[in-house]
């Protein structure tokens, strides 16, 4: 269980303090899959990153399972079991994609085949990837798949997807979506999303709205998505990609 | 059947990667000395009769064979001076493997300083791989110092790849790489570095694109850490219609200093030159990323210096 108590997050710039998060308090159980949505630079990613620990929270409490992990730092997140993947994933000059895998699941002796799997996962043929290295050879949407596949590979009891589907080019929604619905069966964990997009929303268990910083709405799919159709918080698909992945299909 | 003490092994492991005696051809050079030497049908290995070093022969045609000549200095004060000549004939395709190691034992400079000639016949392949590694006793204060010249002569359609590795425990270096590449011949030059303390590292690398469609391309990749000096140039001259590529990357960490100083030179209007340097601090998203698959952030540091320096 993931509980988010009164969090705050303020900058401060040029005009003062900002607020980016104000007063959010959230309850997210084991083995659900929740959608944070919610209109441009409204909180999400912040409220992601704060979560993972790569921001700091100007107030609040953030407990998962429990314990008090407001003042731990990302490694100490992430070794409690959060896992988190980066809406523009980093680039490493030397480091292969077989390296970042072994060094996301924690097994140094990680053979080829298991490496090869997580590879397929995300649609990636694996003998062409495996020995790439992470850098600017790859396309962006390579990269993406790439992350989610550090995240697989990580196997934690939750998993944190900053806009996955962003530049996710010709593969399609529906295999992303199985992606996350693996992780979800083989972890029994939790899965939160960061995402407008009404495909993504409509497989959540839960939505969760958030404007300028607090949350507008949240409850079960079925009560919020109707609510939000038609508006940023939920973009349908572009026409020209869903038929590219009718064709790629 | 030679004797070698536990440094003496270590060292071969470290810079040949070879435990104990070596297959195929090889010469071992030991305290500035041969220690030992084996010839193959193919290829020759005889001593310059000046004595200054030892002349490699290699047949026209031979094919998946190496040829090792590691050199171990485990001597404190020795300033060793050698050159080593490889004549490789026609349409070969062989491995060069040429590492140093010091073990300075004492407190006055230990060098050793190598000029290696390859003459590279028409279409020959060569790879050449050459690591310097140094260490010392605990409280000792000789410096391991290695100042490698390579000059490298590629017939037409020639082509030799070199990986150069510095790694740990040379205090100061300057490292000199010359090609001259001739028509459809080419070189390529991959140089890892890495510096700590107050080690000084000079690397030169020059091409000289004299045939038509010959390439060059220099890719190095250095480490500075502590307060160490990394220095990169790099001039490649392009006299025909050519390809030369010159990558310099370099990671600063601590106070480290990385100078980068590319060159080129077109002096035919079909040369197609280009360099790119980068120099700059791990970025911080690199490390938050692999904070956030578990590791620390000097993990992360040392993953990424490793993954770097590979």
């Amino acid at each position: 269980m993931l509980e988010l108590k009164h969090l705050k997050y303020n900058v401060e710039d040029e005009q003062g303090k900002k607020e980016i998060l104000n007063d959010v308090s959230l309850s997210i159980p084991d083995g659900k899959f929740i959608v944070i949505t919610g209109p441009n630079g409204g909180g999400k990613s912040t409220l992601a990153k704060t979560i993972a620990g790569i921001y700091r929270p100007s107030g609040g409490q953030i407990l998962l399972d429990g314990e008090d992990i407001t003042e731990l730092g990302i490694t100490e997140r992430a070794r409690l079991g959060i896992s988190f993947a980066f809406q523009q994933p980093v680039r490493f000059k030397g480091i292969e994609v077989f390296d970042l895998l072994k060094l996301a699941s924690g097994n140094k002796e990680m053979s080829q085949g298991q490496a090869c799997r997580y590879l397929s996962e995300v649609g990636l043929c694996a003998r062409d990837y495996i020995n790439r290295e992470v850098d600017a050879s790859l396309s962006g949407g390579e990269l993406k798949r790439i992350e989610i596949a550090t995240v697989l590979a990580r196997g934690s009891k939750l998993s944190i997807f900053d806009e996955p589907e962003a530049g996710i080019d010709l593969w399609s929604f529906t295999n992303l979506i199985r992606v996350f619905e693996q992780i979800k069966e083989e972890t029994q964990g939790t899965i939160l999303i960061i995402s407008h997009q009404e495909r993504i929303l409509d497989i959540a268990d839960e939505i969760v709205v958030i404007e300028k910083g607090r949350i507008a709405k949240s409850g079960p799919k079925e009560e919020v998505l109707p609510a939000i159709l038609g508006s940023d918080s939920a973009i349908p698909g572009c026409h020209v990609q869903k038929e590219q992945e009718e064709t790629v299909r | 059947m030679i004797e070698m003490d536990g440094i003496e092994k270590k060292i071969l492991e470290e810079v040949a990667e070879i435990h104990g005696i070596p297959q195929g051809a090889y010469n071992i050079r030991y305290n500035g000395e041969a220690q030992a030497r084996q010839s193959t049908k193919d290829i020759q290995i005889t001593p310059k009769e000046d004595g200054t070093g030892i002349d490699i022969r290699i047949a026209d045609g031979t094919v998946n064979q190496s040829c090792c000549i590691p050199v171990v200095i485990a001597k404190t004060g020795l300033r060793d001076v050698v050159t080593n000549d490889f004549y490789i004939g026609e349409n070969c395709d062989i491995v060069i493997v040429a590492g140093c190691g010091i073990h300075n034992c004492g407190d006055q400079d230990s060098q050793h300083d190598g000029l290696h000639r390859f003459f590279v016949g028409k279409n020959s392949k060569v790879k050449y791989v050459e690591r310097h590694y140094g260490e010392a006793e605990n409280g000792t204060k000789g410096g391991n110092i290695m100042n490698p010249v390579t000059e490298i002569y590629l017939e037409e359609g020639a082509q030799m790849e070199m990986e150069s590795t510095q790694i740990k425990g040379i205090d100061s270096t300057k490292r000199d790489t010359r090609a001259v590449v001739k028509e459809n011949a080419s070189i390529v030059i991959k140089e890892r570095l890495l510096t700590n303390g107050t080690q000084f590292a000079e690397s030169r690398m020059d091409a000289e694109l004299v045939g038509e469609n010959s390439s060059a391309n220099f890719i190095s990749r250095s480490v500075a850490t502590d307060q160490s000096k990394t220095t990169y140039y790099s001039n490649i001259v392009g006299k025909a219609p050519c390809h030369g590529h010159s990558e310099c990357d370099a990671i600063i960490i601590g106070e480290g200093k990385v100078l980068a100083v590319p060159a080129l030179d077109a002096a035919d209007p079909d040369a197609a030159l280009i360099h790119e340097a980068a120099i700059g601090k791990i970025a911080g998203e690199q490390l938050i990323k692999l904070q956030t698959l578990g590791l620390t952030e000097e993990e992360a540091e040392a993953a990424i210096v490793e993954g770097f320096l590979k």
